[in-house]
């Protein structure tokens, strides 16, 4: 250890402030860039999951819709001609 | 070689192996910035000359070699992108340039931190200082011509030839300190003799150039994952990974 105390660390000799300014800057800047990185990922998987759960709604509004018509078509010309055709 | 190597030309394949080496290279770059720079801070001896103001060369020469080192990089991947007409060596180009240029910011700053107290001045238009500040404008020049085309293939040719011939100013920031009269002390490490640093400053010092090289490894990793994503969005492979990733 170089430094007597913890007030002369800071010091670093009279020249603390030129120091820490550089070391500040220097963490600040790449703790930004590794945040920003991290961060992006989320938006970007956060993007394709919006656009998924859109079209699973879309599927889902499109099948029940086609179904509906199904079945009332099928009600519509119910049994008889079922009974029609084992005959 | 080249077999082992072109499976990873494909996104898919690349975007894996990211993901494996991710983690690993989080934790060295961890481990070996926070020992070069705790050594450097507190361990190392001080400068007879300069006192406890020459700490700062533990960030100061290892940003400014790295400047250098990522803008290789890019370029490399910048000339492989436009011979072999490789997609993912676009996206590598692209993921580095943010970091060279954040780098090449840290180099300057700390430079102007470190001249202020032992030259009295925050700036001179010097070779040395010149030709690095030249280096931030190409990293500048690639990212926002790159950003400038909305067809990404055609923007990566375009930004790459941009990277490919900044590549001159290498060698003019490297020599800056020999051909010209500089305010700028010359090579200490960085030369075929025997490096003229003492091994107690020497120590932490490759240490720290190790530390940020992992750190901004890391980040390109990670960087390169999220280009390789925003280009292929909407490809099946994505999203399965999505929908595994939300399945968790």
């Amino acid at each position: 250890m170089q430094f007597e105390s913890f007030s002369a660390f800071v010091d670093m000799g009279g020249y603390g402030f030129y120091v820490w300014l550089s070391f500040g800057v220097s963490l600040l800047a790449l703790g930004i860039l590794a945040f920003d990185a991290a961060r992006q990922k989320k938006v970007l998987f956060n993007a394709v999951e919006k656009e998924q759960a859109r079209k699973i709604r879309i599927k889902a509004a499109k099948t029940s819709a086609t179904s509906q018509v199904k079945s009332s078509y099928s009600e519509a010309q119910a049994s008889p001609r079922n009974e029609e055709m084992k005959q | 070689m080249w077999k082992w190597l072109h499976p990873y030309a494909k996104t898919q394949n690349a975007y894996q192996l990211c993901e494996r080496l991710l983690p690993w290279f989080v934790v060295s770059a961890f481990i070996s910035f926070t020992l070069g720079m705790v050594w450097g801070l507190l361990f190392a001896p001080s400068d007879y000359q300069q006192g406890d103001s020459f700490r700062i060369i533990y960030i100061h020469v290892p940003s400014a070699i790295l400047s250098m080192g990522a803008y290789s990089a890019m370029a490399i991947s910048a000339f492989i992108g436009l011979v072999w007409q490789v997609r993912t060596a676009f996206m590598a180009m692209i993921a580095l340039a943010p970091i060279g240029a954040v780098v090449t910011f840290i180099a300057l700053f700390t430079g102007a931190a470190w001249g202020k107290p032992m030259w009295g001045t925050w700036w001179v238009w010097d070779a040395r200082l010149t030709s690095e500040l030249i280096l931030l404008f190409l990293y500048l020049g690639v990212i926002s011509l790159y950003a400038s085309f909305e067809d990404k293939q055609q923007a990566g040719k375009a930004a790459g030839v941009m990277a490919i011939v900044g590549v001159v100013n290498l060698p003019i920031i490297h020599f800056s300190v020999e051909w010209w009269n500089t305010l700028h002390q010359g090579a200490s490490i960085t030369k075929f003799d025997k490096p003229s640093v003492a091994p107690d400053m020497l120590w932490p010092l490759l240490i720290s150039i190790l530390g940020l090289a992992l750190v901004m490894a890391a980040i390109f990793i990670r960087r390169l994952q999220n280009e390789i994503l925003r280009r292929e969005l909407h490809r099946p492979w994505v999203q399965a990974l999505v929908a595994e990733a939300k399945g968790k």
